[in-house]
């Protein structure tokens, strides 16, 4: 099987790499690029991303091609696909990081500041937060409700479809932090920095 | 319900770990990785490394460190010491660390704080502040290791930096540092009221009590500490049932 990682210089994604690398040994052969013939040829994809949404976006749309081959991918196609943080971010229409910025427009919704209800909550949400799973996912198989992912962001990801969202965490509100749908998979939290369940939730989409 | 997080600390200089846990099953007891790896697995909620090697032709030994905690550790790993440029930063993200610790430099330049942000995303800029008491309610910025008054008020330039894009505080009472007096709970309390980024205390914990009051009274995300845990005093866990009874939440 072919992994993907797709590297659009979107910051620093070495975390994603070494936990992939961890749970794939030997398994899997792991890439990590924005070529595009080897993006097409992959079985699956993950998209980390780091820093704002706009800036993601503009990484993500300076690469030649990379936009509509991963389009082809996860929605043509219907392969699986992984967004981490503001990978999954990036599903939306549209963000509100920086400036009004457009998304992939892969799962209908907005990026927004999460309220911390005037200074009350922190901002960014940083540290090892409780998930509560909303509804069976392919990624959370063994993975006990209440388990701790480790967080940090200060932007959410509010679906129009309520039914897309596989988990929730509670930070000044019920923060989306996990979705599927189909063969689209999302996570706010970082699996690959969150122990052990984070790298079982890597292997669950690995054994997809 | 978001966890209080602690994080301990390894002090490595020259490659090696400085007042280093004095555990029978290590192996080497200099080695950081396989110290990190033990606080990883004791459940750290991080780890940090502070590089205090004095010169700068070891830069490359805390960059090999970093590298081989990084493919051991799932946890975010944090680490300080001489990061000054831009470079430093990105080599430090590119061997596996999640987040930088800015000290000094954000101090003489206050535009580095303001340029990192942009280019890494606040979620790696935590910017660390070495503060001592000056007069009643007052305290200062303390550069070099606490060597340097700089004349800046701690609060004043705790905001400074939230507004320059810092996602993290870590704050460190020169007056507490390995003191084991338990930290400077004011200090903490005056720079936690005045921002909206998350606070890392540090300095001067002894007691399971000590980061109790960090964490409850001075209203601290996070604890840091070091000779507690080096000396195998209390293991990771041990604090975290402590706090747990003491209806701190945390993640056990």
């Amino acid at each position: 099987m072919n992994v993907t990682i797709v590297d659009y210089q979107s910051g620093n994604i070495s975390s994603v790499i070494n936990s992939f690398t961890e749970v794939s040994k030997g398994k899997v052969n792991l890439e990590v690029t924005s070529e595009i013939n080897k993006i097409k040829s992959s079985d699956k994809i993950v998209l980390p991303g780091q820093g704002s949404f706009k800036s993601c976006v503009d990484s993500l749309n300076s690469i030649n091609g990379l936009v509509d081959t991963l389009k082809d991918f996860a929605i043509t196609n219907k392969k699986p696909l992984l967004g981490i943080c503001v990978g999954l971010q990036m599903f939306a229409d549209i963000g509100y990081e920086e400036t009004e910025t457009k998304g992939l427009g892969w799962i209908a919704g907005k990026v927004s500041k999460i309220d911390n209800q005037n200074g009350k909550f922190k901002l960014p949400h940083i540290g090892w937060n409780e998930i509560d799973i909303q509804k069976e996912s392919k990624i959370f198989k063994d993975i006990e409700n209440k388990s701790h992912m480790y967080f940090v962001h200060s932007y959410e990801f509010i679906p129009q479809d309520k039914s897309v969202i596989s988990a929730t965490t509670d930070y000044s509100s019920e923060i989306v932090c996990a979705v599927e749908k189909e063969n689209l998979f999302g996570t706010q939290f970082h699996p690959e920095k969150s122990d052990k369940t984070g790298l079982k939730i890597i292997d669950n989409f690995l054994k997809l | 319900m978001l966890k209080n997080r602690i994080i301990p600390c390894l002090d490595v200089k020259n490659g090696r770990v400085v007042k280093g846990i004095n555990f029978v099953e290590l192996k080497d007891a200099g080695d950081p990785v396989e110290q990190a790896k033990i606080y990883s697995d004791g459940g750290a909620d991080e780890i940090c490394f502070l590089d205090i090697t004095a010169s700068n032709e070891n830069r490359e030994t805390i960059i090999d460190i970093v590298r081989k905690t990084a493919k051991e550790c799932f946890v975010p790993l944090t680490v300080g010491g001489g990061v000054r440029s831009i470079q430093n930063i990105t080599d430090l993200l590119l061997a596996g660390a999640d987040k930088v610790s800015i000290n000094t430099a954000a101090v003489k330049n206050v535009n580095f704080v303001k340029d990192a942000s942009k280019k890494f995303g606040s979620q790696c800029i935590v910017v660390a502040i070495d503060a001592k008491k000056v007069s009643e309610n007052k305290w200062e910025v303390f550069t070099h290791g606490g060597r340097n008054k700089t004349g800046i008020d701690a609060v004043e330039f705790a905001k400074q930096v939230e507004t320059n894009g810092a996602g993290e505080i870590l704050l460190t009472s020169m007056d507490r540092d390995g003191t084991k007096s338990g930290y400077d709970v004011e200090l903490l309390k005056v720079i936690t009221d005045s921002t909206n980024i998350p606070v890392i205390a540090s300095g001067g914990v002894g007691t399971l009590d000590h980061l109790y009051d960090g964490i409850v009274k001075g209203g601290a995300s996070a604890v840091l500490a070091a000779s507690i845990f080096h000396y195998g005093e209390f293991k990771i866990k041990e604090v975290k049932e402590y706090l747990n009874s003491k209806n701190v939440s945390v993640r056990l």
